[in-house]
């Protein structure tokens, strides 16, 4: 995503970092739930400057039939980015970046969803990428799992995530593009928190063990946050704004 | 691999019911790899090579080191580039066309785990900055399956750039040109070894076979660096991990990785 200044300041002498956020400060969070007419569940969420829209259909028929599964319904997900949301112009064809991401969003969001109930049938999550700003796979998941809700699909709870990362030997929350660029690890997490599971786990950058440990008590109570802002989306469209 | 049989149901029982005991099919304990055998230089005609077999599953890795252009943004770091394939031979369910979702993860988790502990350094490949740097090549090719390619691809590729020679080149009329019988060492700094556990119902297995790979539940692969530092992590698999178990499987990943980092060493000077 184009180069970087070498000489860039991650982090200030008052502990600042350069976005001008506290170590364990994520960036602004929007969550809306709905929006698409013809979706059956949808949401846009503005991650920092990340701009990402979900679209769910189903459950509904599988095409091609020979991948549907007698025992259970499938879930199916596409990640994609648009070709004007990264600074130079991206490729439209999907790459092999966006085809693992749809593959660790997807099993990330399986245990959330009883697939079980519906035998037969596809789940199908479109996950538009609309303006990229580092981690748009943490942003793209909780949206996701809004947009599953949002379509009334029987889940057990919902995904929740963001990253935690270390830059200038500081572990911190919520990586962005800068940071992610030129910091020194990047952890996405994605979490349930009423099941206390971790459903999505990767890290690129070097972490000591205790470091490690910190990492994921971070990006874990960092998942709590944003798994509150999940559901004032949802009670925002389906309670208008009475609350809890 | 995919393919979900009745025979895969009944054999996850199988695996199910021993583990409930603590006991592996194959008789392993649970934080116990297979066997890694490595056979070193194993393509002479490549820069470096190897032969690893992990249990049943075999893989063949061989490094290319040749001039190449640097990236527009990083002119002064020279290329690695790690990919792994799945040959037709290696099982019957494997057919030839473009990779799937899972190739495609496989060699991604691989590559990042080598570049992202810094084995290499590529500061130190490049011929003229932002014109001409040495790229390095380690393609991964699977011959024989029995679950986790994860890592028998990341210790053939680790093993074979550990026996990679490079040729030289000096920069003579804009171009890189070869200084005949100069092999020099390729430079490196650490040697990642990464570990894939399988969690079943509640345990975790390291080193998955191909019964247990089909029956796991989820999966993670933890790449550790010779300082006992984690440098690269992918969770897969349809389930989640609690936050201890996470931790657990570091823990896991340093110690048992520093046990295999020592066969990679032993297999590196036994080559030469």
């Amino acid at each position: 995503m184009g180069g970087r200044e070498a000489t860039m300041v991650l982090m200030d002498e008052n502990g600042k970092r350069c976005d001008g956020r506290t170590v364990d400060e994520p960036r602004r969070i929007m969550i809306k739930a709905g929006g698409l007419k013809n979706a059956d569940g949808s949401s846009y969420i503005e991650f920092g400057d990340n701009k990402i829209l979900v679209g769910v259909f189903g459950p509904r028929d599988v095409h091609p039939k020979h991948m549907s599964d007698t025992d259970t319904g499938i879930l199916r997900v596409r990640y994609h980015m648009e070709p004007f949301s990264v600074g130079e112009r991206k490729n439209p064809a999907p790459s092999r970046r966006e085809i693992e991401i749809s593959k660790v969003i997807k099993e990330a969001l399986e245990p959330a969803v009883m697939l079980e109930k519906f035998p037969r049938t596809a789940v199908d999550v479109f996950i538009e990428v609309l303006q990229a700003d580092g981690g748009t796979r943490c942003a793209a998941l909780t949206a996701a799992s809004v947009a599953l809700a949002d379509a009334g699909i029987p889940m057990r709870d919902m995904v929740a995530a963001i990253a935690a990362g270390k830059v200038a030997d500081t572990v911190i929350l919520d990586v962005n593009n800068e940071e992610d660029q030129a910091g020194q690890a990047d952890m996405p997490i994605g979490y349930m928190p009423n099941l206390e599971k971790i459903t999505l786990l990767q890290l690129d950058g070097v972490l000591t063990p205790e470091e490690y440990k910190k990492c994921i008590q971070v990006g874990v109570d960092g998942c709590k946050l944003v798994y509150e802002l999940q559901k004032k989306a949802l009670n925002d469209k389906y309670f208008g704004n009475k609350g809890e | 691999m995919t393919s979900h049989t009745v025979i895969d149901e009944l054999k996850r029982n199988q695996i199910l019911d021993l583990l409930e005991q603590g006991k592996r099919v194959d008789g392993r304990a649970l934080d116990e790899a297979r066997e890694v055998s490595i056979e070193i230089n194993a393509i002479p005609k490549a820069n470096g090579s190897a032969r690893v077999r992990l249990g049943d599953t075999e893989v063949v890795c061989g490094v290319k080191i040749q001039p190449d252009r640097p990236f527009p943004d990083t002119g002064d770091k020279g290329l690695f580039i790690c990919t792994a394939e799945l040959l037709p031979l290696s099982h019957p369910t494997v057919e030839t066309g473009p990779p799937g979702p899972e190739v495609i993860e496989l060699a991604r988790v691989v590559d990042r785990g080598i570049r992202e502990s810094h084995m290499i350094d590529v500061s130190q490949l490049v011929i003229e900055k932002d014109k001409s740097v040495i790229g390095v090549f380690a393609d991964n090719v699977v011959v024989d399956y029995d679950g986790n390619l994860f890592d028998a691809c990341s210790y053939a590729a680790t093993a074979a750039l550990l026996s990679s020679k490079s040729p030289k080149w000096n920069w003579v009329d804009d171009a890189p040109a070869l200084v005949e019988g100069e092999d020099v060492d390729v430079p490196i700094t650490t040697i990642p070894v990464s570990v894939t556990m399988a969690k079943i119902g509640k345990h975790i297995v390291v080193d998955p076979n191909g019964d247990e790979w089909a029956s796991m539940d989820a999966r993670i692969t933890i790449t550790s660096d010779s300082d006992g530092n984690i440098c690269a992590l992918q969770k897969g698999g349809d389930d989640g991990f609690t936050q201890e178990e996470i931790v657990q499987c570091g823990e896991i990943s340093v110690r048992v990785g520093a046990k295999i980092r020592e066969k990679l060493k032993a297999a590196q000077q036994g080559g030469q």
